[in-house]
């Protein structure tokens, strides 16, 4: 019999489902290995668990959801979980920093229909997670590595070094060093293959914090070369706002901005 | 001056011309420096036109960039952000592939891809020296790597002697530069005591020498000579580091436990950057990129680095977990271990690891801060 995939989504923009769809020839051949037994953005056949490989996309938001996960915890052999949303609350997670009800009381006109939780948090928050795949989105190439090792039995291969490892496997001249543009890459967990300094950009930090870095001094090197401590909160507030090294980072330099 | 062979040339810009164009006709693809991205990068050519004309170079820690020359120069550049390594040793190279027959019987398919014959013009000193480094590493072991020995082994070397030292060279304290002493086919120095740059040009080995008399050029006068030493003299006086060499594989073992070390590893990243660019690092990790099916795969070297947490991952954990146990590891081994194992440094001095080091970590300056108080980290680790 083969092992029976399905793809949940929680509070998300679908982006990372959308990368499975859009792995195309590999998805056949993916496919061929599995049965997709729950998979609504691309089929609304649906088979009854329990599933040997769930993949959760999108954070925790409502109550609802918390009793979701747990389920899906419940009925799943392995629970991977996707993308930023999944993997450190997603760009809904800025609510961590804020009250939600004023949000709500601003941008609906009812918000008394608004049932939502204070702070967005991944699955990890909720359950135990077999393995946490980064990205805003995710690579593809990465997560057919994923699927790949689950349906083997093998641990995935998925580098934990810097985004400059990539940068300079790829012979991108150094955006930091050559231009003064400030770049988040040295920090910031490999899987892209360093798309933006490729195109003269920094590295937006899509991927999250990388798994061994010294953020605070990395911090302090922005700042020399002229970052404002605003702008050192919004950098580190983006898609992996909640992802603790990052939170810190903006949290630190928010007190920093307060003393001012 | 002369090299080995005693043959040196005089040559003008349409000489140099001529140079390329006979290395080209011997079946070479030409690499050499160009400017892409801002930045002096090392790429296949056709011509000299592609040669970076009147560029200079500022470097310094964490900081590079391209300056205009108030010459014609060619060469009036140091050492450009990546290094020949990515020729030799590419930052991936699939070692094998295996599929599984219909009895389920795994085959392996080793057969390497075609080799590149390529000719490096423009190689430094520095560069140069880390070249017969990895020599050492890769095709002198008693299990010579293939890609790279196929490589070398093509390989034609025209080493440009170097007049304009960076922010961040030390290949006097080294011991491998600014003049390049051995290991290429042709060396150049390039002259810019007149209107037009001249092309000193000498033989250094056999295939060199083959080259340079297929040319109609005059040979290089005596002043020429001089001058061409000059060039190296004074770059020898303009060195932008230095590193005190004496006894410093056994100074860094007896200050394992020294406090700079984690000086060093409260400022650093563990992003690798220094690893990368480095000429003569050569870890890598191997990988499996298996297919869906499980019935295919190909296993494919990358590049590593020691600044990675999983690259010391081995059953049940990473050894070395910190920062500063990573620093210490990358920098004792460069600048001691590196003896033991190969017989040289680790390090040639070209300054790559501090220009590329996004907060600027000096290896030469934390070596220093280690001597300056040479016994305060005694201990073994
Ligand atoms: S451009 Fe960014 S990611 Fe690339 S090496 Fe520089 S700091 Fe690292
Ligand atoms: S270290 Fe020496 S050989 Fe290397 S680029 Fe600088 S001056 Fe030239
Ligand atoms: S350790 Fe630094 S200076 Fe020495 S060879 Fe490597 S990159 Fe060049
Ligand atoms: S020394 Fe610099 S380049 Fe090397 S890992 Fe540390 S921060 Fe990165």
């Amino acid at each position: 019999m083969q092992p029976k995939l399905a793809v949940w989504k929680f509070s998300s923009c679908d982006g990372c489902q959308l990368t499975l769809l859009d792995c195309e020839d590999e998805l056949l051949e993916v496919a061929g290995q599995v049965e997709i037994a729950y998979f609504l953005e691309a089929s609304r056949a649906v088979v009854a668990g329990p599933y040997d490989l769930s993949i959760v996309e999108g954070s925790i938001t409502t109550a609802d959801d918390v009793e979701r996960i747990r389920e899906v915890r419940r009925m799943s052999r392995h629970v991977v979980s996707i993308g930023a949303c999944a993997t450190a609350g997603g760009i809904q997670a800025l609510r961590n920093f804020a009250d939600v009800r004023e949000f709500t009381s601003v941008v609906y006109a009812h918000p008394e229909y608004i049932h939502t939780l204070d702070r967005s948090t991944p699955p990890s928050a909720h359950i135990d997670i077999d393995f946490e795949l980064h990205g805003c989105p995710i690579d593809k190439g990465q997560l057919l590595e994923v699927i790949t090792a689950f349906l083997h039995g093998r641990r995935p291969q998925i580098a934990s070094h810097s985004v400059c490892v990539e940068c300079k496997r790829r012979g991108t001249v150094c955006v930091m060093v050559s231009k003064g543009i400030p770049c988040l890459g040295p920090v910031t967990h490999a899987g892209c293959g360093a798309i933006c300094p490729a195109f003269n950009r920094g590295c937006y930090g899509c991927f999250g914090p990388a798994d061994t870095t010294n953020i605070p001094a990395f911090v302090g090197a922005l700042s020399a070369a002229g970052m404002s401590d605003f702008d050192l909160v919004r950098v580190f507030r983006t898609f992996n706002a909640e992802a603790p090294a990052f939170r810190e980072a903006s949290m630190a330099a928010e007190a920093a901005e307060d003393r001012r | 001056m002369a090299g080995p062979s005693g043959t040196t040339l005089a040559l003008d810009g349409d000489g140099l011309e001529t140079v390329i164009a006979a290395v080209r006709q011997r079946g070479y693809t030409v690499i050499a420096p160009t400017v892409r991205d801002g930045a002096v990068a090392y790429e296949p050519i056709t011509s000299a036109a592609a040669l970076p004309r009147g560029v200079g170079d500022e470097q310094g820690p964490a900081r590079y960039r391209l300056r205009e020359r108030d010459d014609d120069a060619l060469f009036g550049f140091a050492a450009a952000p990546s290094s020949w390594k990515r020729y030799l040793y590419p930052p991936a190279t699939t070692l094998w592939r295996a599929r599984r027959d219909e009895h389920g019987t795994l085959l392996f398919d080793e057969s390497a891809a075609a080799v590149p014959r390529y000719a490096f013009l423009g190689v430094r000193a520095c560069e140069l020296a880390a070249i017969l480094v990895h020599d050492r590493v890769f095709a002198g072991a008693a299990h010579p790597d293939p890609t790279y020995a196929a490589r070398r082994r093509e390989l034609f070397i025209i080493a440009v002697h170097c007049g304009s030292p960076s922010g961040v060279c030390f290949c006097t304290s080294m011991g491998t530069g600014p003049r390049a002493r051995e290991g290429f086919d042709l060396g150049i120095t390039e002259l810019l005591d007149t209107a037009t740059p001249r092309y000193i040009v000498e033989a250094g080995s056999p295939a060199g020498l083959e080259l340079l008399e297929s040319l109609a050029a005059s040979p290089a006068t005596v002043q020429d000579l001089e001058a061409a030493q000059a060039v190296t003299d004074v770059a020898t006086e303009h060195m932008g580091r230095h590193l005190e060499t004496g006894g410093l594989p056994e100074m860094l073992q007896r200050n394992l436990e020294h406090p700079q070390w984690d000086d060093v590893a409260a400022r650093c990243l563990s992003c690798g950057n220094c690893t990368m660019a480095c000429p003569t690092c050569f870890c890598s990790d191997d990988v499996e990129a298996q297919a869906p099916d499980g019935e295919t795969s190909a296993r494919v070297r990358e590049w590593a680095s020691c600044f990675s947490h999983d690259f010391s991952y081995i059953h049940g954990g990473t050894v070395r977990e910190t920062v500063r146990s990573r620093y210490r590891q990358w920098m004792t081994h460069k600048l001691g271990t590196w003896w033991e194992q190969f017989g040289t440094s680790g390090c040639v001095g070209c300054g790559r690891c501090i220009a590329w080091c996004p907060v600027g970590i000096d290896i030469t300056e934390e070596a220093a801060a280690i001597r300056a108080s040479d016994g305060r980290g005694r201990g073994s680790a």
